[in-house]
């Protein structure tokens, strides 16, 4: 949560955007903080109900125990999997240096 | 002023299976990079998860193990951050249903025992393997996917030994219920460690730090203490700690702060809708207790009443599985199991300390140890050929009979002729003969020495000085 | 024989190949001459592989001669651009996908081609079928085939205008919200979103995963039936996609609905609805009362909830799917980054457009901390009230018959500033998405102005057959007059 998100309880498009690493210019964050509030003000319609005793949904239909057997398939060629590599280096996906 | 350490460890183990969490690639370490990889585990537009079954049971098992509660509802969600090792950006793993919760593990031996409390187990995927070059960093991704068991334990640890206890009991476990190779060297078992200290006294937990993805116990002891001490000299300066990751440099032996994230973690968690929830049933929880291997200390137990070694030999042989299970197999096959005992404690620990050698796969089979006993039972050979033996087999692997009868070393146990050598030595040193004689007991050891000297080490010394008495009796 | 491409319907088709009036390379041929004129002006189709058309025709030739024709041999059938075929781009419709070529075939894909379909091209969409115009597609603009000035609907805008157009007999269109029946609605044609779980979604690039489904895109009910008896059935590789049995599905169509109770929920009735809608669709339960359907009220009370737990869960769901688009191991990368971060921000940004950025910015919100609980969660919690709605309303009804959409098709433009109007014409098809029950738009009226009207029949999970059978039904009585 931003300090500017906690402040009012809407929402904070700078902030939201760098933790979904979207680089915005200042001119998207503008149009985006405009359309973004009015849309989380509508959908905070849903604060009218009250959901006590109501268990969530995160899957459309009950099932349980859905499990593979322990089995090797086969891979893909690398050959493959590098050409839709944008860089790539000795069997390798090459990014910029990660600095830890 | 004195202070209190606490210690929590996240433990995370590389399941044994055949192929990885959520697709049908092979787990395997040592390809070549990229190429045990599939759209699931390259996180490829419009791949999905499909769950082992395998990887399930492993993690309960393990739970079962340590007396964790089973309660069978269990979920998989989605943990966010962006990281290059991370193929979707998102890790399934498992947040407030894990497939295992509580249990403890018993460290210290024999004397004061203690428990580790285990917050939980829960079932996870491996990231993939990052390589640092001069200007960029490059991505393997076949380690990505591997199932991944992660293990979080209370603060109950107040020592850096007591944590390097914990992980070798651990260890343990996780090779009686034969759940993961534990190859410390291929990455099977790494350990994210919170420290963290108090003033004696002081009800509340001191500000804790974290230094992650240690995949030696080692590294994990040494980076304890220097962290602890650090972090009591800065409160003893009146600093405070700050909470923080940091990082453990193995070479020179010092912990620092890790360049700090821009923003805090916000892992986002939510259920995983590509998955479905895990119910066990009550029936097959208990069909699985019933299947669990025996634990180490009652193993130590049986191997006392079985085979009649000392508690302390057992409770040495039981340390590492793979060498109980080599006592046991050649126990079985000797004549007398505490001569085999002898030999594990004595020149096999100590030549597969030296080499640094895996007993599940040192050339010398288990019933090449037990003939070897054999050999020296009967007094085919004596003491020292049969050490010469075992150092052959140990580094070259053979039958220890065959090598006897090639090379003519056993034991010479004919009286005629040992008596004929005995009579040789006796005239070639009549004035020690008779200090023997005359009662110079130490006299005797000269004899014998001389009588081996001739025989090549093969004549039977017990019988060697049988016969030198019966000449000092003869007259 | 001459063939009418606008009007042929794949059982047609089927039975016209079968007693060798045309084959397949001919109707392949046909389509492409037809691209080739009017896919210029309507931008149906993304790409088209006209040289593996014809290929796959000729196979599919070769084995109708050899007597081994699957159930859909030789029919060309166009795919929206969100499913994975192997050799080929999936754009999304996304600039964030660029030179990415798919290794593997979708499950629904594998089950086309093992039946002989042939694949004709890739259609247009909103980006990640963000959207219900199509206007959000980053590769180019696809035009409503009734009205040159009005959008096709969306996100799978390019399939609807391909069949309503006569660019292809059938496409594969996927639904997270309306996205198959509301484009249909706005194009003149039917459009089946089957129960969730019915069909695998392996391969389908997904929005939001527990709402998506790939469902066909016909000018008949019968073809839907056809083509959905193919695309049904588990799928180790979808774990949410269940063993069911898969009915015959065309062979149980009636032309009758004797027997049958249809409900009519009160509240799918809302403010600025199109009086033309509303009068097509009574029109519409009316003939089905006439075919022997017994009509009654329903109420399904949470209706006016379903839009905003629609957008925060497919939003928040679309938000951990969209971040392995990272230009790491595919699709474009920025340059000028100097660490992956940089990396991940710059590509991101330069390679979504605004309708997906600003979803994932609310999805990414209302899973954060501090604000999970208050949307996510309670969200979750609405979504149980609204699978109850309909299991209570199914209790009686063997389907449900409402308006598709509020409005017919709306101009291009008309809408794309203001996101939040764009949202609210969703109101009658996202709750069949929320409680994972089947769907399917089929025409049922024109308003002023020659545009079509949908009427949605609804149906409980995993009874395609209940939906399929009124919607022939209904079909079958109203007549040709709104197809061609």
């Amino acid at each position: 949560m931003s300090e500017k998100q906690a402040q009012t309880g809407g929402i904070d498009v700078r902030y939201v955007a760098n933790l979904a690493r979207l680089a915005l210019t200042e001119e998207e964050i503008a149009t985006f903080q405009g359309q973004l509030s009015q849309i989380v003000e509508y959908v905070q319609a849903i604060d009218r109900l009250d959901v006590t005793g109501i268990e969530p949904t995160s899957h459309a239909l009950p099932r349980y125990n859905v499990f593979r057997a322990d089995e090797v398939r086969p891979s893909l060629d690398r050959d493959t999997v590098l050409r839709n590599a944008p860089s790539s280096r000795d069997g390798q996906f090459i990014v910029p240096k990660i600095v830890e | 002023m004195n202070y209190r350490i606490d210690i929590g460890l996240e433990v995370h183990v590389q399941l044994k299976t055949r192929s990885k969490m959520f697709c049908g690639c092979e787990v395997r370490v040592g390809a070549e990079p990229n190429t045990l990889v599939c759209p699931v585990c390259l996180g490829y537009p419009g791949a999905m998860p499909s769950m082992n079954g395998e990887a399930v049971r492993l993690t309960v098992r393990t739970g079962l193990m340590i007396g964790s509660t089973i309660d069978g509802f269990s979920k998989f969600d989605r943990k966010s951050y962006f990281y290059p090792d991370m193929p979707k950006n998102y890790q399934i793993s498992q947040y407030d249903r894990p497939l295992c919760d509580g249990g403890a593990v018993l460290i210290g031996d024999g004397g004061v025992a203690k428990t580790v409390r285990i917050r939980r187990i829960h079932l996870e995927e491996d990231v993939a393997k990052n390589t640092h070059f001069a200007a960029a960093s490059g991505v393997d991704f076949n380690r990505a996917g591997t199932p991944l068991m992660e293990i979080v334990t209370q603060p109950d640890m107040h020592s850096p030994e007591e944590a390097f206890a914990f992980l070798l009991a651990l260890k343990q476990i996780l090779q009686y219920a034969d759940v993961s190779h534990c190859n410390l060297e291929e990455g099977n078992i790494r350990c994210d460690v919170n420290c963290s200290v108090r003033p004696e006294g002081q009800e509340a937990l001191g500000t804790k730090t974290e230094h992650k993805n240690l995949n030696t116990f080692k590294g994990v002891l040494n980076a304890l203490k220097v962290e602890s001490e650090r972090q009591i000299a800065v409160l003893n300066r009146g600093g405070k700690i700050l909470q923080e990751t940091r990082r453990w440099d193995a070479d020179t032996g010092e912990t620092a702060a890790m360049r700090s994230k821009e923003d805090a973690h916000d892992y986002r968690y939510f259920p995983e809708p590509d998955l479905m929830p895990v119910v066990l049933a009550p029936a097959e929880i208990e069909a699985w207790r019933a299947a669990l291997p025996e634990m180490p200390a009652v193993r130590r137990a049986r191997l006392v009443r079985d085979y009649g070694i000392p508690d302390y030999d057992a409770g040495v042989l039981v340390a590492d599985k793979a060498v109980g299970d080599y006592f046991e197999a050649a126990a079985k096959l000797a004549p007398n199991a505490k001569l085999v005992s002898n030999w594990m404690m004595t020149e096999m620990l100590r030549l597969l300390g030296e080499t640094e050698r895996d007993i599940r796969t040192v050339p010398i089979t288990p019933a090449a140890l037990a003939a070897l006993v054999c050999l020296t039972e009967s007094r085919t050979i004596n003491s020292n050929t049969a050490k010469d033996i075992f150092a052959e087999l140990f580094e070259q692997g053979g039958d220890p009979e065959a090598i006897v009868r090639q090379r003519g070393l056993g034991q010479v146990s004919d009286a005629s002729a040992i008596g004929m050598i005995v009579d040789e030595a006796i005239a070639e040193n009549i004035k020690v003969f008779d200090d023997y004689r005359n009662g110079k007991v130490a006299a005797a050891k000269f004899i014998i020495g001389q009588v081996m000297k001739k025989s090549k080490g093969k004549a039977d010394p017990q019988l060697v000085m049988k016969l030198l008495d019966a000449r000092v009796a003869g007259g | 024989m001459k063939l009418n491409l606008s009007t042929l319907t794949v059982s047609d088709a089927l039975a016209h190949m079968a007693s060798g009036d045309f084959k397949s390379i001919d109707l392949v041929e046909a389509l492409g001459a037809a691209i080739a004129v009017r896919d210029g002006e309507l931008g149906a189709y993304v790409s088209v592989d006209l040289a593996g058309a014809r290929a796959e025709a000729e196979a599919a030739d070769r084995a109708r001669a050899a007597g081994k024709a699957g159930r859909l041999c030789g029919i060309p059938i166009a795919i929206k651009d969100v499913l994975n075929v192997r050799g080929q781009p999936c754009t999304c419709a996304s600039k964030i996908l660029d030179g990415y070529v798919a290794p593997y075939d979708a499950t629904a894909i594998a089950r086309l081609r093992a039946e002989g379909a042939v694949f004709l091209g890739r259609t247009n969409m909103d980006e990640f079928a963000m959207g219900g115009s199509t206007e959000n597609s980053a590769i180019k603009r696809t035009r409503n085939p009734r009205a040159l000035d009005r959008v096709p609907g969306g996100s799978s805008g390019g399939s609807a205008a391909a069949v309503a157009g006569g660019l292809a007999l059938a496409a594969l269109g996927t639904d997270t919200g309306g996205s198959i029946r509301q484009p249909a609605a706005f194009c003149g044609c039917v459009g089946l979103k089957p129960s969730y779980g019915r069909v695998s979604r392996y391969g389908l690039t997904a929005f939001a995963s527990s709402l998506d489904q790939i469902g066909p895109m016909t000018r008949t009910v019968r073809d839907a039936a056809l083509l959905q008896e193919v695309l049904s059935g588990a799928d180790p590789m979808d774990a949410t996609c269940v063993e069911t049995p898969v009915p015959p599905y065309a062979a149980q169509l009636t032309e009758d609905l004797r027997g049958m109770t249809l409900g009519v929920p009160a509240e799918y009735v809302v403010e600025g609805m199109d009086p033309a809608v509303a009068q097509a669709v009574q029109h519409a339960v009316e003939r089905c009362r006439d075919l022997g359907a017994r009509i009654v009220e329903v109420k399904l009370p949470h209706t006016m909830f379903a839009i905003a737990t629609y957008y925060i869960i497919g939003t928040a769901e679309a938000s951990a799917n969209l971040a392995r688009f990272d230009g790491v191991r595919y699709g474009l990368r920025a340059t000028g980054a100097t660490d992956p971060l940089d990396m991940y921000k710059r590509t991101r940004a330069a390679g979504f457009g605004p309708e997906v950025k600003r979803r994932i910015i609310l999805g990414t919100y209302v899973l954060s901390s501090g604000y999970h609980d208050a949307y996510y969660l309670k969200a979750q919690k609405v979504r149980t009230l609204i699978r109850r709605d309909f299991e209570q309303a199914f209790a009686s009804c063997d389907a449900l018959l409402t308006p598709c959409t509020p409005t017919p098709a709306f101009r291009m433009g008309e809408k794309t500033q203001d996101p939040l109007q764009m949202y609210l014409g969703d109101i009658f098809t996202v709750t069949a998405n929320l409680a994972g029950i089947c769907g399917l738009s089929v025409p049922c009226g024109v308003a002023p102005g020659g545009l079509p009207i949908g009427l949605q029949i609804l149906g409980p999970a995993m009874k395609e057959e209940n939906i399929l059978r009124v919607g022939h039904a209904y079909e079958v009585a109203r007549g040709d007059q709104w197809l061609g």
